[in-house]
């Protein structure tokens, strides 16, 4: 589609024909944009609607393999050059960013006002846009929320240019529909998001983790009191090596002489040998970064089955981790591991975790397994989804086949 | 043209083969009593009332009114302040408050499946024996629903630091316009696909109705501490606010309530807050003990330094209460010192308070009528109560050009035209001066995906309806509206 890469130069876009580097799923894209504002995003979305173009965005591509697999792509949107700090208002505890930014730099430019995102960060590297698009989470999650929690006000533009906004800059706000909500965890298939605003939380003086190792019968009760304890934790984490023990640490947070007692208590809650130390070496939720070639499944499930279905999955030869303070797990299987394998344990998985109330989901795999696997599996309320996606997205170019149903 | 009543009739007549005799309500003195909601100015006489008890009930209604292209409302508690629930004159009103079971809790699982007439309170004083609550609290917490806090994405004093609805809501069953019932979300976190409950939360009714609701259940506290600080004026507690805030303290509430406030509060319940106080700021922490001594010095230190001249700290739950007592009954409280008022919801960035209480005091002034403020100072949530006197002549209109000047005066501080109260029929006008029509249009593409025909709770949040092209694969029978000859009406 060379048409398209000259015609966003001549209107002034940052475009050049893809390259083997600008691969998705194996297929090099014919046309990279890289616009550096909404109003240049919208342009070159007229464009590529008028030509029926397939469009894909990327801000620094950790999270290219996550979701279903693309079709042949025509445009690659590049945010990094929308990668700017619009506002930060520390007194009222907001930041509004452009979708390019480097989640990293974000969190650094508002810690130095003694503040936070509270949002972690599983994939080292990556763009708000990125973590909004995948609605990644962490350890975080059970005190501060997800991006859906976060997220105050948002500006996207839709598949035909239309550039639209909702929500604002406070944190406060039920003025129309909160388009927000449904563009966090879409996978760019409803539009593309251009600028975001978050609400942000105070940093807290001191954190300290309590950890111990459980033996598999002791896992549940053990759970159990910790989520019914009234210690306010920050993250409650299970980490679990097949053939291993699973280690399970409380992170607590707050003033120095608080969290010191809240230690104290937490250990004889804990009421095993624990551990107590500042970092842990796995604290972001996910067994492995998704830039790792093997297969990370999403195990989500009711608090009282997290035990259950921990163990379910070390004992099909999965390293586990996660968010076990909110039922929300990651389980990551051997490099090697085929689809037929892959596909065994979400037969397995799937209905054992949709008793729960919850879903097993392939998060990310190699092409192969992505190609042959069901990677979203069932999913409540697809016709609707459907629907909204025709509404917003009608010509279907927006990052088709990643998502739910082959949305 | 065919007679216009005749869709309505249909209705009835297909509700009748399938209700119970006592779940239909068309006597027109008894329709002209669920003439309005919590917003007393704007009365509807719905056509049809259906008392819903079961699901089921829901899903009967909503299609008889699908097929037959009439417009329908579901109200909970009917204690909405923006008319949201407002019925339509040629429509069914879903009255849902007989449908009020809690079906199940699990505290292991922090969560509790609940009917949507249930009342928010119920569902924790249900479920406190067991160290756990619902944590959102509107003020109407002992009369308003579930189910409406769902349409209205309902906050409360709380909700600085713990969230608003949205938060606490993690699935739901909802009867779709087309009557068709359907699950969103889940007991899990994270549901795959798109967050199509996240969109439904506070969507006021414009997407459908929903019939159960799964709720978090948030752990009690190990601790609550609550005070009261006396200022001089507003601007010496809406410094407090902002030290307190600045030193990185979330309390779980800051409530303000300037000298107007103060007064009829004290006319209405004797709260007894401290005399000659020109604002008093109630802030409450909650928390492990430790945090929460720790947090309670803080704070009574940046409330001191800002010139608080007395700090009462409630020494126990009644003490707690009595000092709540004042905060919650403000609004009602304001009828003991002005004949009428409008209660309005705005919110501005929390920093520029001062300087918009003093905006504020000034537009009142020059419309010759007075505003008490009543508001969550955390959060910068403004509830302003315009006091006039419907007698005097031009004061009513005063009033409503005082309360609209209000919102203009937030949203030029970037702020929102409401903060908990809703849209509702209410400021479906204002819309436009916070979004462009791109914003509204492409909002409206949700409406078009839910209700394409429009009639789920029609002429509310949305000045304009956008007009929906037709879903392919969705329909494949003639339209409903064009079959009932009624397409020219929507």
């Amino acid at each position: 589609m060379v048409a398209l890469t000259t015609a966003l130069r001549d209107t002034g876009i940052d475009a050049a024909d893809g390259t083997p580097a600008d691969a998705l799923d194996g297929q090099v894209p014919a046309c990279v944009a890289r616009p550096t504002s909404t109003e240049q995003v919208a342009a070159v979305l007229r464009e590529a609607s008028a030509r029926d173009a397939v469009t894909v965005v990327r801000g620094k591509g950790t999270k290219q393999t996550l979701g279903g697999v693309c079709p042949a792509t025509d445009l690659l949107i590049d945010t990094s050059a929308m990668d700017r700090l619009i506002e930060h208002q520390p007194g009222d505890l907001i930041v509004r960013v452009e979708a390019g930014m480097p989640l990293a730099a974000l969190q650094e430019h508002v810690r130095a006002s003694g503040q936070r995102l509270g949002l972690d960060e599983p994939v080292p590297g990556g763009t708000v846009g990125g973590a909004l698009a995948t609605n990644t989470s962490g350890a975080h999650r059970l005190q501060l929320g997800t991006a859906r929690d976060l997220l105050i006000g948002v500006t996207v533009v839709l598949a035909d240019g239309t550039v639209a906004r909702s929500g604002g800059k406070v944190v406060k706000n039920v003025a129309g529909y909160d388009l927000g909500k449904l563009l966090v965890g879409s996978y760019g298939t409803l539009a593309v998001i251009t600028e975001a605003t978050f609400r942000l939380h105070p940093v807290p003086d001191t954190g300290r983790w309590v950890s111990a190792t459980v033996r598999t019968d002791a896992l549940e009760p053990l759970l159990a009191r910790l989520c019914d304890s009234q210690l306010a934790p920050a993250a409650l984490e299970i980490d679990w090596q097949p053939h291993g023990s699973a280690t399970i640490a409380l992170l607590l947070e707050g003033t120095t002489d608080g969290v010191a007692g809240r230690v104290e208590a937490a250990t004889a809650e804990f009421a095993m040998p624990t551990t107590v130390d500042v970092d842990l070496d796995w604290p972001w939720s996910r067994p492995r970064a998704t830039d790792d070639p093997g297969t990370l499944l999403k195990l989500t499930c009711r608090l009282g089955a997290v035990a259950e279905i921990a163990t379910a999955a070390v004992e099909l030869g999965l390293h586990l981790r996660g968010s076990a303070g909110t039922g929300v797990l990651y389980a990551a299987a051997p490099a090697d591991a085929s689809a037929a394998s892959i596909a065994g344990m979400l037969q397995l998985l799937r209905p054992l975790t949709a008793r729960s109330g919850g879903a097993a989901v392939v998060v990310t795999a190699p092409l192969a397994i992505r190609h042959d696997v069901d990677v979203w599996g069932p999913v409540s309320g697809l016709p609707i989804m459907r629907r909204l996606k025709e509404q917003f997205d009608p010509g279907r170019l927006l990052a088709p086949g990643r998502f739910v149903g082959g949305i | 043209m065919t007679d216009p009543k005749a869709p309505i009739a249909a209705v009835t007549a297909q509700l009748r083969s399938v209700l119970a005799s006592g779940a239909i309500v068309d006597d027109p003195t008894q329709l002209a009593t669920y003439d309005c909601d919590g917003l007393l100015h704007y009365r509807v006489t719905p056509a049809l009332v259906v008392l819903a008890r079961t699901a089921d009930d829901v899903q009967h209604a909503v299609r008889a009114c699908a097929e037959h292209g009439v417009p329908f409302v579901a109200r909970g508690s009917g204690t909405g302040l923006s008319g949201g629930a407002l019925p339509h004159a040629d429509g069914v009103l879903i009255v849902m408050s007989g449908f009020r079971e809690i079906r199940s809790v699990s505290a292991r699982d922090q969560r509790a499946v609940v009917d949507p007439g249930v009342i928010n309170l119920d569902v924790s004083t249900r479920t406190r024996p067991e160290g756990y609550y619902f944590a959102p609290d509107p003020s109407s917490q002992q009369v308003c629903s579930i189910g409406g806090n769902v349409a209205e994405n309902s906050g409360g004093a709380h909700c600085l630091k713990y969230g608003f609805t949205a938060t606490h809501v993690v699935a739901a069953e909802v009867v779709l316009p087309d009557g068709e019932r359907t699950t969103l979300g889940g007991v899990a976190p994270d549901a795959p696909g798109y967050d199509v409950l996240g969109a439904f939360v506070g969507s006021e009714g414009t997407l459908g109705v929903a019939t159960e609701v799964t709720v978090r259940l948030t752990r009690t506290p190990a601790a609550v501490q609550t005070f009261l600080a006396g200022f001089a004026d507003t601007d010496s507690a809406g410094a407090a606010v902002s030290a307190i805030i600045g030193a990185g303290i979330v309390p779980a509430a800051i409530e303000m309530m300037d000298a107007l406030a103060i007064e009829a509060a004290e006319a209405a319940v004797a709260c007894n807050y401290p005399e000659g106080a020109g604002a008093v700021l109630v802030v409450e922490l909650d928390g492990p003990e430790h945090e929460v001594q720790t947090e309670l010095r803080e704070s009574e230190a940046h409330c001191r330094t800002a010139g608080a001249f007395e700090i009462r700290i409630a020494a126990d739950d009644e003490e707690r209460q009595a000092i709540w007592r004042g905060r919650k009954s403000a609004f009602a409280a304001v009828g003991r010192i002005s004949p009428d008022y409008i209660v309005q919801d705005g919110v501005i960035p929390r920093t520029a308070l001062p300087e918009v209480l003093r905006a504020m005091t000034v537009l009142a002034r020059e419309r010759g009528v007075r505003v008490a403020n009543v508001f969550h100072a955390g959060d910068g949530n403004l509830h302003p109560l315009v006091l006039f006197d419907e007698r005097v002549p031009g004061q009513g209109d005063a009033a409503e050009e005082t309360s609209g000047a209000i919102l203009d005066l937030c949203l030029a501080h970037g702020g929102s035209i409401t903060g908990e109260h809703g849209v509702g029929a209410d400021k479906a006008k204002h819309m436009p001066k916070m979004f462009t029509d791109a914003d509204l249009d492409t909002m409206q593409l949700v409406r078009c995906a839910f209700d394409p025909t429009g009639i789920s709770n029609p002429g509310k949040v949305f000045p304009t309806p956008r007009l929906c092209g037709e879903v392919p694969g969705k329909r494949n029978a003639a339209h409903p509206v064009q079959d009932a000859g009624l397409g020219e009406v929507f």
